[in-house]
């Protein structure tokens, strides 16, 4: 049985950070190179924390898939970053950063942890402008901030509309300048599949080799995972084709709890599906939400071209019903109003997409500073559907984007294994129930760059692992495992396409454990999945070889994952009678349609420890709130 | 938006590993003109799997041409003839019904293929690993405010930022050139007050790897910038050259 101990620090909220990292055991410098440290996923996350702890003396093995650290889909990320700078001078502070990240997450967060994120924020834009990272500046030379949903004040750095690309690139940076000192070693092109635990112990971890399909195995005196979220379970996302849950799934099979499953995260800015053929879903950057109004008809099925339509047969929805925050209202909440209203059939063409329209702001501002503001994204948006965004508003509509649920982790990022940490969007950390924009990029680093090197560090000193040969019979024992199941794939030889069953496990998240759940259909899915599951393990075909480049192995063991993944997210949805930020239970709304959420008997991190394959234990990390008051969340 | 689907053939490069010979194979699809050209690989390779046949290896993953890890030789054009796009973000409306599309990898001495339409780019990564950073360690750095960068210069570095690192640059020019790409990094760095202390080191690192790695060298073509995703300027490579230059000055002073 695993035991929860956040080991949330004593002392008053600002200082439990600075107290802990004095009371943490150091590892002299002289005795860092006698230490390795795994680190799987270059992101932000873990590409900031191989550099840091590269630097500061360990040897670091860093993996990813890709055939380059810069591929990682934190290069995705388009509109910002936040941080307290308070620069504009509009009353921001450490405080009210964290206010705000825990009121978006609806409650749902662990203080500390937001605290100190808050706290570490500032040092994230010191260092990124350390790098090089060119970000947008004013003509007086100084940086430039804009605003972002669920916040009041301006506090989101930007770099065009690439901020994650070039915080991506700012890392990645600092990570080859370790690769040159050969205190990283980079591993392309290897997936992990198993961890590898010795006495309890995260002792190594065994990848494939993905151009020899040679099952690998690698030894280390901790490992850090940074691998990201789950939303391809909905396989229609926003996430990246090859982004998955497998590294994680895999080390919550083998003892690591995973925390609020259900808190999932769906976008309100993407772009409307187009056709069955579809591949994944492309984000329209939230900061377009800055100068666009989002609007549908008042009426059902109306048949007038948008521009055609006069102000007083318009529904500016947001503004209507959330007066002060109006068009950036937070994800989850735009989300929801535009589900609403087209369930309404007031949609596009009575259909699926709201409007995005930027006539006023360029009636306003003129066309050429809206092109210097948002020019990529509204070229990224006429490549992809033919439609000149500056002539006809946009269509867009909500789709899954973030997970905030993840791997269980402690104060020091630590999971229920010891000596595994967890860092970014694959831990459950920081954004409670609905994650604010620009705070993704934020945590990212923030782990990476300022919590990780520090909490490693302590696990070092403190534990002092001695390193594994990797023929230990544990490394033996988990490399068979991973061979086996390679060759259990292999040799179905059925006639279901692997993208077919993921098509529809991704059907039914998306209808059933969505935007919106209620009891009946969280429990028709749990049956759904399981079906689909034992569909998959006896009619999937994947063709090809084990011992090759073979790309449709690596999406069928991503996919039997999801299978077993989409069904505890079912399970946890269910398990929370009450609605909270992204989470939403129909049973439980106001009378105008608002979340519910129930504090009494819900105010909890829910952490499942898997037994086996569809079923778990569940276990509760009580929430307390001794700085906040527990409110209901209103951005009237 | 959708109108009737095209049908198309497909002679795409097949090649099982870097050791072995490669040719082209036909396919004959039918697509929706609002799907993108990888997703009608992705139809065409379901499929294949279906009839149990090796489906097409290719590369991609954000879908949204910014991730760099895609990208085909499509009727000669790296990424296709449209300007400024990845092959993801290339839709198949751009083409007509019945036409014929020449499906090929990146060709480039320092590209070897892996598998079909996969190819090895590492050798840009080593150029970066040789100097393509700001040696600073994570901590104890200045407020971000207390330097000041014009609005200018900053724009100019992430014009020269924006480069994605595919390698189309590479796959245009006649001499397997890799200018443009090192030339990008060279610049974002020798344009900010950061880069300036490594700047003349930076740029000479660079290059040498460059040339170790099987990259030629630059004739002036601008084939590079016509076929760039990011329409990243040629007037990098300028900028690269001129430091180059002065650095093999200000090193012959040192050794003086």
């Amino acid at each position: 049985m695993i035991k929860l101990d956040s080991k949330i620090p004593e002392g008053p909220i600002a200082d439990k950070w600075t107290n802990h990292k004095f009371n943490m055991k150091l590892v002299n410098p002289a005795n860092k190179r006698k230490f390795d440290i795994i680190v799987v996923g270059t992101g932000l996350a873990g590409a900031s924390a191989a550099a840091s702890l590269g630097a500061l003396g360990y040897n670091v093995k860093a993996f990813t898939y890709h055939d380059s650290g810069r591929r990682a889909h934190s290069i995705a990320a388009q509109g910002g970053i936040n941080a307290a700078k308070n620069y504009p001078n509009d009353g921001d502070s450490v405080f009210r950063l964290f206010y705000d990240t825990v009121k978006g997450g609806d409650f749902r967060s662990r203080e500390a942890n937001v605290y100190r994120l808050a706290e570490v924020s500032n040092n994230i834009i010191d260092q990124c402008v350390a790098q090089g990272v060119p970000f947008a500046r004013e003509y007086g030379g100084l940086l430039d901030n804009r605003s972002f949903g669920g916040a009041q004040v301006s506090r989101t750095f930007y770099a065009r509309g690439q901020t994650g690309q070039q915080l991506l690139l700012g890392a990645i940076s600092a990570l080859n300048r370790e690769i040159s000192r050969k205190k990283v070693v980079l591993y392309t092109r290897r997936e992990m599949l198993e961890i590898v635990l010795v006495d309890g112990h995260a002792r190594g971890i065994i990848c494939r080799n993905l151009v020899t399909g040679e099952i690998e195995k690698y030894s280390a005196q901790a490992v850090v995972l940074a691998t990201g979220g789950y939303s391809n379970v909905y396989f229609l996302s926003t996430n990246a084709m090859n982004s998955n849950a497998t590294a994680a799934w895999r080390v919550h099979k083998k003892g690591a709890a995973f925390a609020n499953p259900c808190y999932t995260q769906i976008h309100p800015t993407c772009l409307p599906l187009h056709g069955g053929s579809q591949s994944k879903l492309t984000l329209m950057s939230e900061s377009l939400r800055n100068d666009g109004r989002i609007w549908v008809p008042k009426k059902k099925g109306e048949p007038r071209k948008p521009n055609d339509i006069p102000e007083e047969d318009r529904d500016y929805y947001l503004e209507r019903k959330y007066p002060s925050f109006g068009n950036l209202s937070p994800r989850d909440i735009s989300s929801r109003s535009a589900k609403e209203v087209c369930d309404e059939g007031r949609g596009v063409n009575g259909g699926e997409a709201v409007y995005l329209d930027f006539s006023d702001a360029i009636n306003r501002l003129g066309q050429k500073v809206i092109e210097e503001k948002y020019g990529n994204l509204f070229e990224i948006y006429e490549t992809i559907t033919g439609e000149n965004p500056y002539q006809v508003p946009m269509k867009i509509y909500p789709a899954p984007h973030y997970t905030m649920g993840g791997l269980w982790v402690d104060y020091n990022l630590e999971s229920t294994i010891p000596g595994l940490f967890i860092l970014g969007e694959a831990n459950f950390s920081d954004h409670g129930a609905n994650r604010l924009g620009a705070s993704a990029l934020m945590q990212g680093l923030a782990d990476g760059y300022f919590v990780a090197p520090f909490t490693v560090g302590n696990y070092l000193a403190s534990e002092k692992p001695e390193m594994i040969d990797v023929e230990h019979p544990e490394f033996i024992a988990s490399q068979n495992e991973v061979d086996d199941k390679v060759k259990k794939l292999l040799s179905i030889k059925g006639n279901k396409t692997v993208d077919e069953i993921h098509k529809k496990l991704g059907r039914i998240m998306w209808n059933k454990v969505g935007m919106a759940r209620n009891e009946k259909g969280l429990k028709e899915a749990i049956e759904e999945i399981r079906e689909l599951r034992d569909d998959f393990w006896k009619n999937v075909i994947v063709v090809g070889d084990g011992r090759d480049l073979n790309q449709t192995l690596e999406r069928a063991g991503r996919v039997a994952d999801y299978l077993e993944l989409g069904e505890l997210m079912a399970l946890d949805a269910l398990n929370r009678n009450e609605s909270c930020g992204g989470h939403f239970r129909e049973e439980y709304q106001t009378e105008g349609g608002e979340a519910l959420r129930n504090d009494d008997e819900y105010a909890y991190v829910a952490a499942w420890e898997f037994v086996e394959v569809g079923k778990w234990n569940p276990h509760k990390e009580l929430l307390e709130f001794e700085n906040l008051k527990l409110a209901t969340r209103s951005y009237i | 938006m959708s109108s009737e689907n095209l049908d198309l053939t497909l002679m795409i490069w097949r090649q099982e590993s870097s050791q072995s010979v490669g040719s082209f194979e036909e396919f004959k699809v039918s697509v929706s003109p609002d799907a993108s050209i990888l997703e009608m690989l992705d139809e065409l390779n379901n499929r294949l799997e279906k009839e149990g046949k090796n489906p097409v290896a290719f590369e991609s993953d954000c879908r949204e041409g910014i991730c760099g890890t895609c990208g085909l030789v499509i009727n000669g054009h790296p990424h296709g003839k449209i300007p400024n796009i990845a092959t993801c973000q290339l839709h198949m409306r751009n083409f007509e019904d019945g036409e014929t599309l020449y499906i090929e990898p990146f060709r480039a001495k320092a590209f070897p293929v892996l598998k079909d339409l996969i190819v090895e780019r590492d050798g840009m990564d080593k150029i970066l690993q040789a100097g393509g950073y700001i040696s600073i360690s994570t901590g104890g750095v200045p407020d971000a405010n207390e330097m000041l960068i014009s609005k200018e210069t900053s724009s100019l570095a992430m014009d020269a930022a924006e480069c994605i690192g595919c390698g189309a640059c590479v796959a245009a020019c006649k001499n397997a050139s890799a200018m443009l790409f090192v030339g990008a990094k060279v610049s974002q760095y020798a344009l900010l007050p950061q880069g300036q202390p490594e700047r003349y080191r930076r740029v000479q690192s660079m290059v040498a790897v460059m040339d170790e790695m099987g990259f030629g060298s630059c004739t002036n073509t601008y084939a590079c910038e016509a076929e760039c995703p990011k329409g990243i300027s040629i007037t990098n490579i300028a900028r690269m050259n001129r430091d180059f230059i002065v650095a093999k000055f200000k090193s012959q002073d040192e050794d003086s």
